[in-house]
């Protein structure tokens, strides 16, 4: 009945991308593999070493969330709480109960144990503003006891205008909010019920809300300089057109980051996506809107979509070593020098990798054309090709071009256990990207190639389909037989660059190959 | 008749307990329950437990007590 409402709050700050807000060049990459030179120094402090907010940060530094919030105040239909949620970082409700003061000593375990830990944050399993008591207390005791720990939180955003002023005493600088539309239309198909104002609202009136009271609390965090990023689940056939005007909704409120991640259903989550067979984007079609939406802000393409209780780099999840238990009958004290130690050295390597890709850069110019080609990297962080082909549970994607080497995604391999053993599941097959991680390490590396434990062809089959638009696979190490399937399937395997620096090794074989190339194109 | 919470059903979310006006909601055992003592059915507004319940038919009438305004 209602016409479009929603933007109500018109505040073209500036004309700059999210990025630059605070007056940097509003080039488009800070999110992607930028260095300083396209940021302000204020807002490179804050995101040099936070993993979810510099690509070039999530190779080096790791996160962890604590799950001490698990009431909700909004029903996504991609979401049922009694299980794990795939899409946004939660945790079955039940998984995991943690006290704020318990939360507190598991940061401490945590940081003595991986000097790399440079973020806590609380994203669930519930919505960390809808249990603010227990958020924000369990941000001021882990500023009391380890104050070299930055702080970030997730949220749908709802309840956010009211605890702004709480989120910005406590310096709490990074702030994500899930914003999946803007329109209320878009809206009721996504959430079929807020609570909210001591009433629970349904439809298309619950939409209008909680849109309106996603976009106020984003104009306000960005009008006090708190960095935030947007999470947007695109949901083919649902908001997958209307992420664009999302796009353009949170950047002109000063968002700095724009995160399109992929819906993840499967009817064994009993999500109402999932039951009703509502399917996730295939990696391409991810990529096509995100290259889309790119020319106007900084798109975060390294998220893992993780739990609410994820521990370790990006990719990786060691929360089970940090079991309440363990951390219960712990003993912990604070002492930040090994992760001073670390950071120094991180930035030692940091100025290498730069230099090292600015010559090799300065190397090519001029001689590529237009062409982009996209590779795939097997990694273990560092910004290094550092992992063994049969090791890796994931890629990471890089597209060369003249521009030099930019980080578009990374893909899942190795079909997680629950999928192959929950009933009903066997019908459709779950893409590699709709993996999320269920397993501990030694259990996940059994996964993968060449490593027994499932039929080999199946894996390969999954790697291939993972990475079939890459024109090579660059590895430390990798055994024959897949070398050979690989090469069968078009894709070039290299391993000479093994243990040397990602971006600067991409770009010196990709000049190789146009110099090989050209002689050969002009000649035909 | 106040309200009770099907046990079976209650994910232990917790986000029932700070919305009672009452206070008549604490965790038992794992599980969330309703003390009929305290609960007034949220009178003149919307039982609030049953606002926020994330699970269908987890927060139900209790039909085995008397009805709060006549008790
Ligand atoms: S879910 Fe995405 S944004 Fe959150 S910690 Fe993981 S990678 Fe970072
Ligand atoms: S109906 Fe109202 S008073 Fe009774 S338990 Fe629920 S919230 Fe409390
Ligand atoms: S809101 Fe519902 S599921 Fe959550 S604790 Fe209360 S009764 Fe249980």
């Amino acid at each position: 009945m209602s016409p479009k409402v929603i933007p109500i709050f018109v505040p073209q700050t500036n004309q700059s991308s999210g990025c630059g807000a605070k007056g940097g060049s509003g080039k488009s990459s800070c999110g992607s593999s930028a260095g300083p030179s396209d940021l302000s120094p204020e807002v490179w402090a804050k995101v040099k070493d936070h993993p979810c907010y510099s690509e070039q940060a999530h190779h080096h530094f790791a996160r962890m969330h604590v799950a001490v919030a698990p009431a909700c105040n909004i029903q996504c239909n991609y979401c049922n709480r009694k299980y794990d949620c795939a899409n946004e970082s939660r945790p079955g409700v039940v998984s995991e109960k943690l006290t704020p003061e318990l939360a507190a000593k598991k940061v401490l375990a945590v940081a003595a144990e991986i000097p790399q830990l440079s973020v806590v944050g609380i994203a669930g399993p519930g919505d960390a503003l809808a249990n603010p008591d227990k958020t924000f207390r369990t941000f001021n005791l882990i500023q009391k006891e380890a104050p070299d720990i930055k702080l970030c939180l997730s949220t749908n955003g709802l309840m956010l205008p009211d605890h702004v002023e709480a989120i910005a005493d406590l310096n709490v600088d990074h702030v994500t909010i899930t914003i999946n539309m803007v329109d209320p239309e878009v809206g009721e198909l996504i959430y079929p019920w807020i609570y909210y104002n001591r009433k629970r609202w349904k439809g298309r009136d619950a939409a209008k809300i909680l849109g309106e009271r996603q976009m106020q609390g984003l104009a306000m965090l960005t009008a006090r300089g708190i960095l935030v990023k947007v999470n947007s689940v695109m949901i083919p056939g649902v908001n997958d057109q209307h992420l664009a005007e999302v796009n353009h909704a949170v950047k002109s409120r000063g968002a700095f980051l724009h995160n399109i991640m992929p819906l993840i259903s499967d009817p064994a989550h009993g999500t109402h996506y999932g039951l009703t067979g509502q399917c996730g984007p295939t990696p391409q079609e991810l990529k096509e809107l995100q290259d889309s939406c790119e020319g106007s802000m900084n798109l975060m393409r390294h998220c893992r979509q993780c739990r609410a209780d994820a521990v370790g780099l990006l990719g990786e999840d060691r929360g089970a070593e940090f079991s309440t238990d363990k951390i219960a009958a712990m003993d912990v004290a604070y002492d930040p020098e090994p992760r001073q130690a670390y950071r120094e050295f991180v930035e030692r390597e940091r100025s290498d990798q730069d230099a090292a890709r600015a010559s090799e850069l300065a190397a090519l110019s001029g001689q590529a054309g237009d062409e982009k080609v996209l590779v795939a990297v097997t990694t273990k962080g560092g910004g290094r090709i550092n992992q063994h082909f049969g090791h890796a549970s994931e890629f990471q994607i890089y597209e060369l071009s003249g521009a030099g080497a930019k980080f578009v995604g990374h893909r899942k391999v190795g079909v997680p256990t629950r999928y192959r053993e929950a009933p009903g599941a066997g019908g459709a097959p779950a893409l590699p990207s709709q993996q999320y991680e269920f397993m501990a390490d030694d259990e996940r590396q059994g996964a993968n190639y060449c490593q027994g434990g499932w039929g080999e062809e199946d894996i390969l089959e999954d790697v291939t389909a993972a990475i079939k638009d890459c024109a090579a696979v660059f590895t430390s190490k990798i055994g024959l037989c897949p070398r050979k399937d690989l090469a069968t399937a078009g894709i070039e395997v290299v391993d000479g660059f093994a243990h040397e620096y990602i971006e600067s090794s991409l770009i010196a074989w990709f000049r190789q190959r146009t110099e090989t190339a050209q002689p050969a194109a002009s000649a035909a | 008749m106040p309200y009770k919470i099907i046990s079976s059903t209650c994910t232990a979310c917790t986000a029932c307990e700070p919305v009672c006006p009452n206070v008549a909601i604490k965790e038992k055992n794992g599980t969330y329950i309703i003390d009929p003592k305290k609960c007034t059915e949220c009178e003149g507004e919307d039982p609030q437990c049953v606002e926020v319940c994330p699970v269908e038919g987890c927060v139900v009438v209790d039909k085995s007590l008397p009805r709060y305004a006549a008790a």
